[in-house]
């Protein structure tokens, strides 16, 4: 990875998408890059498919991704990980998180969520780094921690050292969820690296 | 998250409009929330020195800072697009009066509609009022241009537009905090009645006055520093602005490009010496063909929505696709189920919605969260136009069917949306007395846009306590004699109630109150989550009917039933999910075969 690139982090409202781009942007910002980031907010984040795209490094102008220029794509729901798929690239990397939410017609029974999902995305020329964060974060004692421990599998990606993701989460992480959240980042580099 | 401890700044559009209006010295601020605008408001309201307000609506939000004006201070009002239509009263005729302290108006769009009933473009209110906008492309010269604006707004005697869109809004980038500046007006009352009073003598003056303004404005335009040409290769010129500006760079870096910083009026020597030097002029514009048919009606060829989309947002991709014909290098999109909005876990909306849904009546809904309730499994609304909009039409369908339609259609509206447009449509049921029925859903509020306080919530915008508006006195001080409140969560009783009101044959209003499950204190009220007790699951599916997203079904085979103790027809069970449960307890309410309960209950 060099030092430019497209972000798109993408999931279900609710998930703390907002917050682990904000880590991660000013984290980047903290290593001394040019950052955009561009987010919805108001209905689409009622239990809604949401996405935040981030672009760093560089000149940049647009705050949008557009399709087929995301360098790396961080799912924060599988099913979600194959939706996002028209902004993805013969070599695009993917972090998927494959716990499953149900969207209305799968939990009220009317269509089953399908299986075996992520062929879609392995099937093609795109990386695909695939951990359960829910269980992770469960471990570290804080399920709503599953964006942070997204943020630490992204770091392991980008060039900024993992001690400026440890300082921004100390500067903008109130204190009471912080030490949990600084785990849920650790945890998620070491499910990286394995 | 907006402080940072070096020379710039990480804020969003939003937030450095906010900062903007801070250094412009601005004193009054009012505006109601609405998305994408709402940020504005709430992070100014944290500055020192500046009074903030959430007023009821949008018109009386313009109203109040053009009193402000009025007496010589500087003034903002701040709304999304639809609320430019409820303050288009006063916006037009503030034309005419102009300003004593410099007054900007905040006018949000959003393309795309993410969270919004229509996407109207509201540069044509700025051509329809005579009134300056201008246009910034990113947080920075959001925040420059709203001083831009007061120092304007103060030299020509006029209100200024600032137009932002979803992208400017909520794109977040790096912004350099400058210099306060303040007004040379002095705050004072002044009597001036030729400006202020517009009856038609005096209103037939200030129509010449504002021709006049326009004109300079439009002179003004030719070298306002922010109108500017970024020189490149000749063959193809882009005239742009706002967020489609960002686009054409991404796309064309070496393009020839005009880019306005004011939409309204326009450079018209700028447009036509540009046009000359260019092979092939393209204006690149979201939504409407603004720039595009004020250029043409210059006499000048040019490309617009021949090429680019009038529908929708644009992006870098459908700019290039648009003008080169090149397709994206992404893959195909895969069918998948859908995942729409939905409503929170413990939401007391759901309850009013699953209890109104065996009514089988004409919902007329309206603006907020609980527009969510057309979706399916509750599909309990029937229409959604605009904030009020449910009130009045229930009592025109209730005029129109007359005793026929008797007990067949309701009115849905929000606290926040009731004080904001259903007072004065329930005052016209009441006055012109039809049987229509109005439910008010009093979750405490402002939900959908953020949890801000509005008259009914007790909290002003700082959080400060303030008068409570007292909804079952209100209705009956207008005439209403049948008000009756019920807790939405007790579904069975909800039932019951909304029967008898919706049937009475005289107006009635039904306040479904309980506490939305964002606001702080319900988020710290400890929650004991329910849980499935699976042995007593009859696979009924009784509880899946209110679409909780804390509920699913399992489906299971007919060995798997066995295994489970269940019947072995029993196609599948329902599964709390306990750590999205709330606990409002609409789903054990439902269940006839006590498969739903509190762990502690056991």
């Amino acid at each position: 990875m060099n030092g430019k690139g497209n972000i798109l982090f993408c999931g279900v409202g609710g998930q703390g998408i907002l917050l682990a781009s904000e880590v991660t942007a000013y984290s980047l910002l903290a290593a001394g890059m040019e950052v955009r980031k561009s987010e919805v907010h108001g209905m689409a984040q009622r239990g809604g498919s949401v996405t935040a795209h981030l672009r760093y490094g560089g000149k940049v102008y647009s705050p949008l991704i557009s399709p087929g220029e995301a360098d790396i794509v961080v799912a924060f729901e599988m099913m979600e990980a194959v939706r996002y798929l028209p902004y993805m690239h013969s070599g695009s990397k993917i972090i998927v998180n494959t716990h499953k939410i149900y969207p209305p017609v799968v939990a009220t029974g009317k269509m089953v969520y399908p299986e075996n999902v992520l062929d879609e995305l392995t099937s093609r020329d795109i990386h695909v780094r695939e951990l359960n964060a829910f269980d992770i974060a469960n471990g570290v004692g804080e399920v709503r921690a599953v964006n942070i421990v997204m943020v630490g599998v992204l770091s392991t990606y980008l060039p900024v050292d993992e001690q400026v993701y440890v300082d921004v989460m100390h500067e903008r992480i109130p204190e009471r969820f912080r030490d949990v959240n600084i785990r849920a980042f650790q945890e998620g580099r070491k499910t990286a690296a394995l | 998250m907006s402080k940072k401890s070096t020379d710039k700044l990480w804020l969003s559009g939003n937030e450095a409009l906010a900062l903007g209006a801070y250094e412009a010295g601005v004193k009054v601020a009012s505006g109601y929330p609405g998305t994408p605008s709402t940020e504005i408001m709430e992070n100014l309201s944290k500055y020192d020195g500046v009074y903030t307000e959430w007023a009821p609506n949008e018109k009386v939000g313009l109203e109040v800072a053009l009193g402000a004006s009025f007496v010589g201070v500087r003034a903002l009002a701040t709304m999304k697009h639809v609320g430019m239509n409820v303050a288009a009263d006063p916006l037009f005729t503030s034309a005419y009066t102009g300003i004593r302290g410099g007054l900007v108006i905040i006018n949000a769009d959003d393309p795309e509609m993410h969270s919004s009933q229509n996407e109207q473009d509201n540069r044509n209110y700025a051509f329809a009022a005579k009134l300056p906008m201008l246009e910034p492309c990113d947080p920075q010269e959001a925040k420059e241009f709203l001083k831009t604006a007061y120092w304007l707004s103060e030299g020509y005697d006029t209100p200024v537009i600032v137009r932002t869109t979803t992208r400017i809004a909520h794109v977040k980038g790096q912004v350099s905090p400058g210099e306060k500046t303040s007004s040379s007006v002095k705050p004072e009352i002044v009597k001036d009645a030729a400006k202020f009073v517009m009856l038609p003598a005096n209103a037939r003056n200030r129509r010449k006055f504002v021709t006049e303004r326009m004109k300079k404005l439009s002179e003004f335009a030719e070298t306002f520093p922010e109108n500017r040409i970024e020189w490149g290769d000749g063959t193809r010129g882009f005239i742009t602005s706002g967020i489609s500006y960002l686009y054409v760079k991404e796309v064309f870096p070496e393009a020839s490009v005009l880019k306005l910083g004011m939409v309204w009026p326009l450079p018209e020597k700028m447009i036509r010496s540009f046009a000359e030097q260019v092979d092939e002029l393209f204006i690149v514009e979201e939504l409407d063909p603004f720039l595009e048919l004020h250029i043409k009606a210059m006499g000048i060829r040019c490309h617009g929505k021949d090429l680019i989309p009038a529908e929708g947002e644009l992006n870098p991709g459908i700019v290039k696709k648009a003008i080169t014909g090149e397709e994206s290098s992404g893959f195909a999109p895969v069918a998948l189920p859908p995942r729409p909005p939905n409503m929170c876990p413990g939401c007391p909306h759901r309850g009013l919605f699953y209890a109104l849904a065996k009514q089988k009546v004409f919902v007329a809904g309206d603006i907020g969260c609980y527009t969510l309730g057309f979706l399916p499994p509750l599909s309990s609304m029937d229409s959604c136009v605009c904030m009020g909009a449910g009130v009045s039409a229930v009592h025109g369908m209730a005029k129109a069917l007359g005793e026929e339609g008797m007990g067949k259609e309701v009115a849905v509206i929000g606290d926040s949306t009731f004080a904001h447009s259903g007072i004065t449509g329930l005052l016209n049921i009441v006055y012109n007395d039809s049987y229509s029925t109005v439910i008010i859903l009093d979750n405490r509020i402002t939900a959908m846009t953020g949890q801000q306080p509005n008259p009914g919530s007790g909290t002003n915008i700082k959080g400060e306590p303030a008068q409570m508006l007292n909804f079952e006195e209100l209705c009956r001080a207008i005439g209403v004699r049948n008000v009756v409140t019920f807790n939405p969560h007790k579904i069975n009783e909800a039932r019951k109630i909304l029967k008898e009101e919706i049937n009475r044959p005289e107006p009635s209003v039904v306040i479904s109150r309980a506490p939305c499950v964002l606001i702080p204190s319900e988020k710290k009220r400890v929650k004991v989550p329910y849980r499935t007790r699976l042995e007593n699951c009859t696979g009924c599916m009784a509880c899946l009917g209110l679409g909780c997203p804390a509920i699913h079904w399992v489906p299971i085979t007919p060995e798997e039933a066995a295994k489970l103790g269940f019947k072995e027809k029993q196609k599948g069970h329902s599964q709390i999910s306990v750590e999205l449960c709330n606990g409002c307890g609409q789903c054990a309410e439902l269940c006839k075969f006590d498969a739903i309960g509190k762990e502690e209950d056991r």
